[in-house]
């Protein structure tokens, strides 16, 4: 794309401060129509400050933003949007309590004369939510929607805006890879139309394919900038994480054929969710979970742990049967469960980290009041242990980066000492150095003897970490893949049901 | 890797800050005694503040047990209308027990049992309604609100419940006895205030109630028995108001459809002018405490001066709860990044 005429956005020599804490240094951005343009680094480089700069939700400390050439001081992200520079927020920011359709029109209703034109609002959602061959009804309320359902209703909401500049931070973190297809297309239609693209993802795969230019950050700096073509994935990452990654997933460790059952579900079934799933996962070993979102992976893991509640099914523990009605009671039995929504349902954000740290096992704390100075100790050990890099005042759990949060987290969950780790999508949203720092701590694991079960959407993930890969595909345990069998083509097939077990099979059983 | 790893202690940084809001309530109150003391003198007699602070013990040990409930994300209403119920209960079983031990302490002790076992178990029913049930608090308690309002109506047939003036007189010092010079009620506030602030802050339970009122789910995903936990505070509620209505009832010996009015608000003041937020996550005991001394010590002013009329009560306290949240909203946001 051209290169010479007017940037329709532009960042010059943007710094940001909070408190004391510079996070952004001098950076330079230019947008220019038609083009996607790749904003990439690790957590906390200071993207997502970066672009809320940009959007009108955040002032410069220093520097300017430019819109067609022309100085701006956005007071507020309304302004921003007044110009056409909309921006799509990796937390959704959607009423709950409202249909999709009065949130794609909040703040901007269509009025016939002091009513709203209902009609004419629902009439373009619909067409809206069509353009991303998404089944979301307008009427529905959000709440009643699935999270990636949620992510449709936020895009609908900005294209259905005059928008010229559109930015979006990591849009296909909960999306399916069908809907991802879906979404690029509307990308390339976008672009087209003339619409500058501001794309922020840790996928390199994504940004590979879609990105025209590439800025990367790293600690608040401008470290590259130009065209996309030339530069290669591997490149991106050294840039990103500033030194090379190499074996990004550890050597699996090969299993000993007489290792032990430690952990098998019997045809467990939930509701709506589950039907009949078996699996057994052996000591030592990393048993994968794939499967689209919604597949039924995350119910079966947590009806085994007593966290939603199953109509049939057994558990055993070392061949003994259990109970585990509660959390509680997978605790005691040394298993360990990291969820996938960290900050949902994960860290208690307005809390402190010490405190978060020793939630999940205060009983160890406690003699029998709680020991602070205790409690300060395991901090300590855990920020060295699992490399939490702490910003300079940060006091709750929400003032740390995604990649800490997550680290912080690991920490919570391995304090209870567990022989069974159950982790739900590790790397949602995490960049590339924390990523490697997690697979090769799934890798301590099993050589310490622990059982590992890894949820993942991320295929490269279950490829290379799991000893066997059990895929699900609407609510059945279509298969369980070994050996050579572990790889892409075979799980997608598992996946989308054209292989393995039937799902009308699983009905009479 | 570990360039970064912290090499400042950001506990020293946070205490500065917390201690700031912390303190804001006990400014706030220094100032209105200062206020007292220009008005009139007498505000410092030694009558007049511990019968102040006996006063204000009814709301404050009620309003202890609210900061756990709030603090938990969770309201109770019924708190007044419990203590009218238990008062009446208590009364109309020790007047029956005279016959059978006599006004003597086992009579008075009864009583004390059976008022602490019927709020416990109805902070229980509170509990197990709203966390079974699925049922907001606010909903849930405004129901037993009015069923134990009307209930000691019922029991005292419209009219007065009085206690036997036998029972009364050995009942008596439990409210206007003191012990070294501290009124008996102001000691009983103290101890429940150290034992709040020592299972809010120092156990299980109290960090479980931060938990629970900042995010259910979390506190779900780790492995806490969360309706277990909101059930118990809401019997410690009931416990709190049954030891608040154990050293109400010597004081008039009598019940009735209107004794306990409006207390669940005044409680409710209380635990908010002192910090604790209403929706849950955050709770303060001494600030619940310095609360409920505040508005007793309004209503006390406006006793000493004739500037404002004593009708006007309510007016102050209300543009005082209203100052003290936004004063620490304010400072909220400017600690906030």
């Amino acid at each position: 794309m051209s290169q010479d005429g007017i940037p329709v956005l532009e960042a010059r020599g943007i710094d940001r401060a909070f408190g004391g804490n510079q996070v952004l240094f001098g950076i330079g951005l230019r947008l220019y129509p038609g083009e996607v343009h790749a904003l990439l680094g690790e957590n906390g480089a200071g993207k997502s400050t970066l672009v809320k700069i940009l959007a009108g939700y955040l002032s410069p400390s220093a520097g300017e933003v430019r819109v067609d050439g022309q100085s701006q001081r956005f007071s507020g992200s309304g302004e921003a949007e007044a110009k056409g520079i909309v921006m799509i927020h990796q937390e959704l920011a959607l009423a709950e309590q409202l249909s999709a359709e009065e949130n794609i029109f909040l703040g901007r209703e269509l009025l016939r004369g002091p009513f709203l034109d209902r009609q004419a609002m629902r009439e373009r959602s619909r067409e809206a939510l069509a353009e991303l061959e998404t089944r979301v009804d307008p009427c529905a309320r959000v709440k009643d929607l699935s999270t990636s359902d949620q992510q449709m209703v936020e895009i609908a909401k900005a294209i259905t805006r005059d928008v010229r500049v559109l930015i979006m931070d990591e849009p296909t973190a909960t999306l399916t890879e069908h809907e991802v297809e879906v979404l690029f297309a509307l990308i390339a239609r976008l672009r087209q139309r003339g619409v500058a693209i501001l794309y922020i993802s840790h996928k390199l795969r994504e940004i590979e394919r879609i990105a025209d230019q590439v800025t990367v950050l790293r600690d608040g700096r401008l470290i590259d900038n130009g065209a996309m073509a030339g530069r290669s994935k591997e490149e991106l990452a050294r840039l990103m994480v500033g030194r090379e990654i190499k074996d990004m997933y550890p050597q699996r460790t090969a299993l000993p054929s007489d290792a032990p059952v430690v952990l098998e579900a019997r045809g467990i079934v939930v509701p709506g969710a589950v039907r009949h799933a078996s699996f057994t996962l052996r000591r030592g070993e990393v048993l994968g979970f794939g499967g689209v979102v919604g597949a039924g992976r995350t119910a079966l893991i947590e009806a085994l742990l007593g966290l939603r509640a199953r109509s049939a099914g057994e558990v055993l523990r070392n061949g003994q049967p259990v109970v585990l009605r509660h959390l509680r009671d997978a605790v005691r039995q040394r298993i360990a469960y990291l969820t996938e929504d960290r900050k949902g349902k994960g860290l208690v954000l307005n809390m402190g980290l010490r405190p978060n740290l020793t939630l999940l096992n205060l009983r160890a704390y406690c003699r029998p009041l709680i020991d602070r100075r205790r409690e300060e100790q395991a901090f300590q050990e855990a920020t060295e242990r699992f490399d939490i890099r702490l910003r300079t005042h940060a006091t709750t759990a929400a003032e740390l980066s995604g990649g800490n949060q997550q680290k912080l987290l690991l920490a919570k969950v391995m304090s209870i000492d567990p022989e069974i780790v159950i982790i739900n999508e590790p790397t949602r949203g995490i960049d590339v150095g924390t990523k490697h720092q997690i697979y090769h701590f799934v890798r301590e694991l099993t050589d310490a003897g622990c059982s590992v079960i890894l949820i993942s959407s991320e295929m490269a993930e279950l490829i290379g970490l799991s000893h066997r890969v059990a895929v699900m595909c609407a609510g059945v345990l279509t298969g369980v893949l070994e050996g050579e069998q572990i790889n892409e083509d075979e799980i997608i097939q598992y996946a989308s049901g054209i292989k393995g077990v039937g799902v009308d099979e699983q009905r009479r059983a | 890797m570990n360039s970064v790893v912290p090499d400042n202690k950001p506990v020293a940084r946070s205490h500065a800050s917390i201690d700031l809001k912390a303190w804001g309530p006990f400014f706030a109150l220094l100032a209105l005694a200062v206020l007292g003391v220009l008005i009139n003198p007498a505000f410092l007699g030694l009558d007049n503040l511990s019968n102040m602070l006996t006063r204000s013990a009814f709301i404050g040990i009620i309003a202890i047990g609210a900061t756990f409930v709030i603090t938990a994300g969770g309201l109770d209403l019924s708190v007044g209308s419990m203590a009218a119920f238990i008062a009446g209960v208590m009364i109309i079983l020790m007047n029956s027990l005279v016959e059978q031990f006599g006004p003597g302490l086992t009579t008075i002790l009864l009583g004390i049992g059976a008022s602490l076992l019927l709020g416990l178990c109805a902070g229980f029913i509170n509990g197990m309604v709203t966390t079974k049930g699925r049922i907001e608090a606010f909903i849930v308690t405004l129901g037993t609100m009015g069923i134990y309002r009307s209930l000691v109506t019922y029991l005292a047939d419209g009219g007065t419940l009085s206690l036997d003036w036998g029972v009364r007189d050995i009942y008596r010092p439990v409210y206007y006895g003191s012990l070294m010079g501290i009124p008996i009620p102001v000691i009983v506030f103290l101890l429940v205030a150290v034992a709040g602030y020592i299972l809010l802050n120092y156990t299980r339970f109290g960090r479980y109630c931060f938990a629970i009122g900042s995010n259910e789910k979390v506190a779900e995903y780790s492995a806490i028995h969360v309706d277990r936990i909101k059930t118990m505070t809401y019997m410690l509620q009931g416990v709190c108001v049954a030891l608040a209505t154990i050293i109400y009832v010597p004081r008039l010996g009598s019940a009735s459809g209107a004794t306990g009015v409006l207390w669940e608000l005044e409680a409710i003041a209380a635990v908010i002018i002192g910090g604790t937020v209403l929706k849950g996550g955050h709770g303060r005991i001494w600030g619940t405490v310095i609360g409920a001394i505040m508005l007793t010590m309004i209503g006390n002013i406006l006793n000493l001066t004739d500037a404002i009329s004593n009708y006007l009560n309510g007016t102050v306290q209300g543009i005082i709860i209203i100052v003290a949240v936004y004063l620490q909203r304010a400072s909220w946001r400017k600690s906030a990044p």
